[in-house]
């Protein structure tokens, strides 16, 4: 009746009497829920009183001689770059799939394909390295060719190129396939949550079913394609191993995308460095990985901001 | 707009009332779309011929061809429809082939050593052919589980919380959490198990465990969403029905709604599983990576699937080929057991479900 | 068994939302009372505030009393849990354990609680239930079927088989027979009858004749405009309130005049 009323007070003064296996089970449940809040804060605690020592450590004993900020700037540019060149490539390929599965695809297997678009994102990362080593980066070395050829005038495509085809360009595909899913599932999710009525209130009036997407989907999917987006982003910035695999080289900070010279990512740089590092080395590891720690949270936290602002206006649930 | 009627096919309305418009058939589409990818073909044979060229050369042409004879024959409108048509169609295909690809390699480069070895030998004392992943898989199997038993108590805990207890800032704080924990970089979730345990244990300090909390932080905001999601599905009314009966609500919890939800739950969990028993980078610089198996958890190195796959690949020794068989290997067991997983996971939200009538 | 009820000045509130305002009242054992009112008007939450089944909102608290037999429902020492086994419940749309099996459903107030019986004391309890529920002899044979089963109809005397076999002194029917065909609300009703003698009933009814087929005494629950709170309008026995009621909005309720 007029439950939906109910604002969340405190509660009533009459349900003091509870039982003690009450007491004990909502305490429970409510400690484990406190607790995931204390792991969230621990790993940022943890994180940062192990970095520390690299804050404070002269410049000449962090790794590269140079101190701290000139030895995570390379790593941060090339985070971000391999993070938005997948993010560039996967975010249109997966608003057209989840078209395609949503509304375009005949019903009956359109389920079906959803699911074998989601497989891609069941493979284990490690994998993907694997198979972005051998087929991807010598497959792409023709494409790193023709584009410093004909694009050298793009920073980006300066050369020399990389004759193993394992530069930033590359690692920026393989990441782009592995967000695909990411970035696909969210928008199928909310290209299907379109309201029906305005839907086929657009067919009734005529429009082709571009144009019925154009004005009753898109519109309201938007916002939840670029809450998918801003997710992937996140997946793509911490991704460890195919980045670790595929990459060669740690060279400086440098936007040559497809020289075999190019900067690690901040998380490739840990898997690999960091079984071997010692003293000052592990904490400046660390260091890093509380930069990219910050950076995936701000990303993360703006993706679920703007999902639960949409989720807020939809009125859905 | 200037169409303001048009006719559906099958009705024969007076021509001076409803436009009739033409229309391009099925097959006709097909067709030209066909004839754009042969043409590419020519083109790419102009070139040199090659697979790449020929399908990148075919499909553009394929989808030009379609675009201009219908803009020509059916109007702009229709022209764009199908532009996007042969666009997003095209999407798809591009996502298949990264797909096709990698299973394809994995399963042509693994099978060669998709043996008994490889499933019944560690790499203890062996440095070129033969061996195996028997150390790896009983490690990743130990550590795996270990993180699962600290993850579905507190996973599930927290979503009974959440659906069942929680109220005002606690539960939208945890919500919000448990939502940005998903994105955390699991290398970061390895150096969290590094730091946590370098403190309470010292530097040289190197267990599976580590491993297992390490995954536990991917982990746990997977399971608390699954199982969320799951919970808030039975119905209320099934509460209801159990307060009325004077059951208390720790009862109805365990005894009522847990059990409604029990397929669901059973599939989350594994899916959960399914997402972190692939990981490598947490394991890789908490864990590490041994010759031998050892099957203590709570003590030294131990070896797991993925670092095994890794090191295998990037550092083979002097008999390279059989490193580099090892690694496929390694990585097309990792890939069914990932299937495998997912498709428990569906068998079991199949077969536990409850029988509803409704 | 079958106690009497005294409601005295009860208010309901959601949070700082006065729901129900001013309720006095007084229900009869071995009687079956109907409550009737236009949606929204607050019989239900009414009903739900006699075993306190209210409370598992948020926020949702009472002023006044509810005395049963002079033991004060809303006292400061009262389980919450407690008021409900002695106050059974039936729901507007069946709702049997999908988990169950129909036997399971039954006793599944003892069951859930974890009391221990015997095999033959349970074999007859579930006998003797579903016996008052009307549906022993048409479920005797599949026993171990789950619930979900059964006919809409019998899912709901099946729910009613539930709550009488956890013995309560009182039954409340939250609309029990809006999601159901004619031929199965006869059924439940005819029950009804048979139940009164043993139990207190209280009902709330969208349907008028339905609550002039069934009840002893009539509450008519009203409320002034949205966001008003509910009031018992006119509380009468059931002849008088459908044939000369007190109060002109009764009147106008029962001919159709509104709502």
């Amino acid at each position: 009746m007029t439950a939906t009323k109910a604002p969340t007070e405190r509660p009533a003064k009459q349900g003091a009497v509870r039982r003690p296996g009450d007491r004990i089970f909502a305490g429970s449940a409510k400690g484990s829920g406190i607790f995931i809040l204390v792991v969230l804060a621990g790993v940022a605690a943890f994180l940062i009183s192990e970095a520390i020592p690299a804050l404070t450590a002269p410049a000449e004993d962090i790794p590269g001689g140079e101190g701290l900020a000139s030895y995570i700037g390379p790593l941060v540019l090339g985070t971000l770059l391999a993070a938005v060149i997948a993010l560039v490539v996967a975010t249109p390929l997966a608003v057209g799939i989840a078209l395609f599965v949503t509304y375009y695809a005949p019903r009956r297997i359109a389920a079906a394909l959803g699911y074998v678009i989601d497989l891609l994102a069941a493979i284990p990362s490690v994998v993907y390295g694997f198979w972005g080593l051998a087929v991807m980066a010598p497959a792409l070395v023709p494409f790193h060719e023709w584009a410093a050829e004909h694009l050298s005038w793009l920073p980006f495509f300066a050369g020399p190129t990389s004759a193993s085809g394992r530069t930033m360009l590359t690692v920026g595909l393989v990441l782009g396939v592995m967000i695909l899913p990411i970035i696909s599932a969210i928008a199928r999710e909310v290209f299907s949550q379109a309201p029906a009525l305005h839907r086929e209130a657009a067919l009734a009036l005529g429009a082709t079913r571009w144009e019925m997407i154009r004005m009753a989907v898109l519109p309201y999917g938007k916002s939840g394609v670029i809450a998918g987006a801003m997710l992937g982003l996140g997946r793509a910035l911490g991704e460890t191993m195919a980045v670790a695999i595929i990459l060669s080289g740690g060279a400086g900070a440098t936007v040559n995308l497809i020289s075999s010279s190019n900067p690690s990512t901040i998380a490739s740089n840990i898997a690999l460095r960091f079984p071997e590092a010692t003293g000052v080395g592990v904490n400046t590891l660390i260091a890093s990985g509380l930069v990219l720690f910050v950076i995936t949270l701000a990303v993360n936290m703006l993706a679920r901001w703007i999902v639960n602002r949409r989720a807020d206006f939809s009125g859905a649930n | 707009m200037s169409t303001a009627t048009r006719s559906a096919s099958g009705t024969s309305a007076p021509q001076d009332t409803v436009r009739v418009e033409r229309r391009l058939s099925r097959s006709a589409t097909v067709g030209l779309y066909l004839a754009g990818i042969a043409l590419g073909a020519g083109l790419s044979a102009l070139t040199g011929f090659a697979v790449t060229s020929t399908v990148v050369y075919g499909v553009i042409l394929g989808t030009l061809a379609v675009y201009v004879t219908s803009r020509a024959v059916e109007g702009r409108r229709k022209a764009t429809d199908r532009l996007v048509t042969c666009l997003v169609t095209t999407a798809f295909g591009i996502a298949m082939v990264p797909l096709v690809s990698l299973v394809w390699t994995v399963l042509s480069k693994g099978l060669a050593r998709l043996d008994g070895d490889f499933f019944g030998m560690s790499m203890f004392r062996i440095v070129g052919e033969g061996g195996g992943a028997y150390h790896a898989i009983l490690g990743t199997v130990i550590i795996t589980l270990l993180a699962t038993a600290i993850s579905v108590p507190i996973g599930l805990l927290t979503a009974i919380y959440l659906v069942e207890y929680g109220t005002g800032r606690l539960k939208r704080g945890i919500t919000f959490f448990v939502d940005v924990m998903t994105g955390i970089p699991s290398i970061v979730a390895g150096l969290f198990a590094f730091a946590l345990f370098t403190l309470l244990f010292g530097n040289d300090f190197r267990a599976g465990v580590m491993g297992a909390v390490a995954l536990s932080v991917l982990m746990i905001p997977v399971v608390v969403r699954s199982c969320e999601e799951v919970l808030k599905l039975v119905p209320n009314e099934l509460r209801e029905a159990s307060y009325a009966l004077g059951v208390p609500k720790w009862r109805t919890v365990v005894k009522v709604v847990l059990p409604t939800a029990i397929a669901g739950l059973g599939t989350g969990v594994t899916l959960a599983i399914a997402r972190v028993v692939g990981e490598t980078a947490p394991l890789l610089i908490t864990v590490g990576l041994i010759t031998g198996t050892n099957l203590n958890p709570f003590d030294g190195r131990m070896a797991t699937l993925p670092v095994f796959a890794f090191y295998q690949l990037t550092q083979p020794g002097t008999a390279t080929q059989a490193f580099l068989d090892r690694a496929w290997t390694a990585a097309l067991v990792l890939i069914i057991l990932v299937m495998a997983l997912n498709v428990v996971a569906r068998l079991i939200s199949r077969f536990f479900a409850p029988k509803t009538g409704r | 068994m079958a106690k009497r009820i005294e409601v005295s000045d009860l208010n309901i509130y959601y949070g700082n939302f006065l729901a129900v305002q001013g309720v006095n009242t007084s229900i009869e054992p071995r009687s079956i009372t109907a409550l009737i009112g236009p949606s929204g008007c607050g019989k239900s939450t009414f009903l739900r505030s006699l075993n306190r089944m209210h409370e598992v909102l948020p926020g949702a608290r009472v002023e006044g009393k509810v005395v049963m037999d002079g033991q004060d429902l809303y006292g400061s020492d009262v389980d919450p849990v407690n008021v409900r086994r002695q106050i059974g419940m039936v729901f507007q749309r069946p709702n049997p354990f999908p988990t169950m099996s129909i036997y399971d459903n039954v006793i599944a107030g003892n069951r859930l609680n974890n009391t221990k019986m015997k095999k033959s004391e349970s074999d007859d309890l579930v006998e003797k239930s579903l016996r008052g529920a009307n549906l022993w002899n048409e479920v005797k044979d599949r026993l171990d079927r789950p619930g979900s089963s059964l006919s809409g109809g019998q899912q709901q005397r099946l729910c009613i088989a539930r709550a009488i076999a956890v013995e309560p002194d009182v039954l409340l029917m939250d609309e029990p027979c809006s999601a159901l065909d004619p031929i199965s609300t006869l059924a439940i009703e005819d029950l009804m009858a048979e139940l009164k003698e043993r139990f207190t009933i209280v009902i709330v009814t969208h349907n008028m004749q339905q609550a002039a087929r069934v009840s002893e005494s009539t509450g008519f629950f009203n409320l002034n405009g949205v966001g008003q709170p509910g009031r018992l309008i006119e509380f009468n026995p059931t002849e008088k309130i459908f044939s000369n009621p007190d109060q002109k909005a009764t009147e106008d309720y029962i001919s159709g005049r509104f709502g």
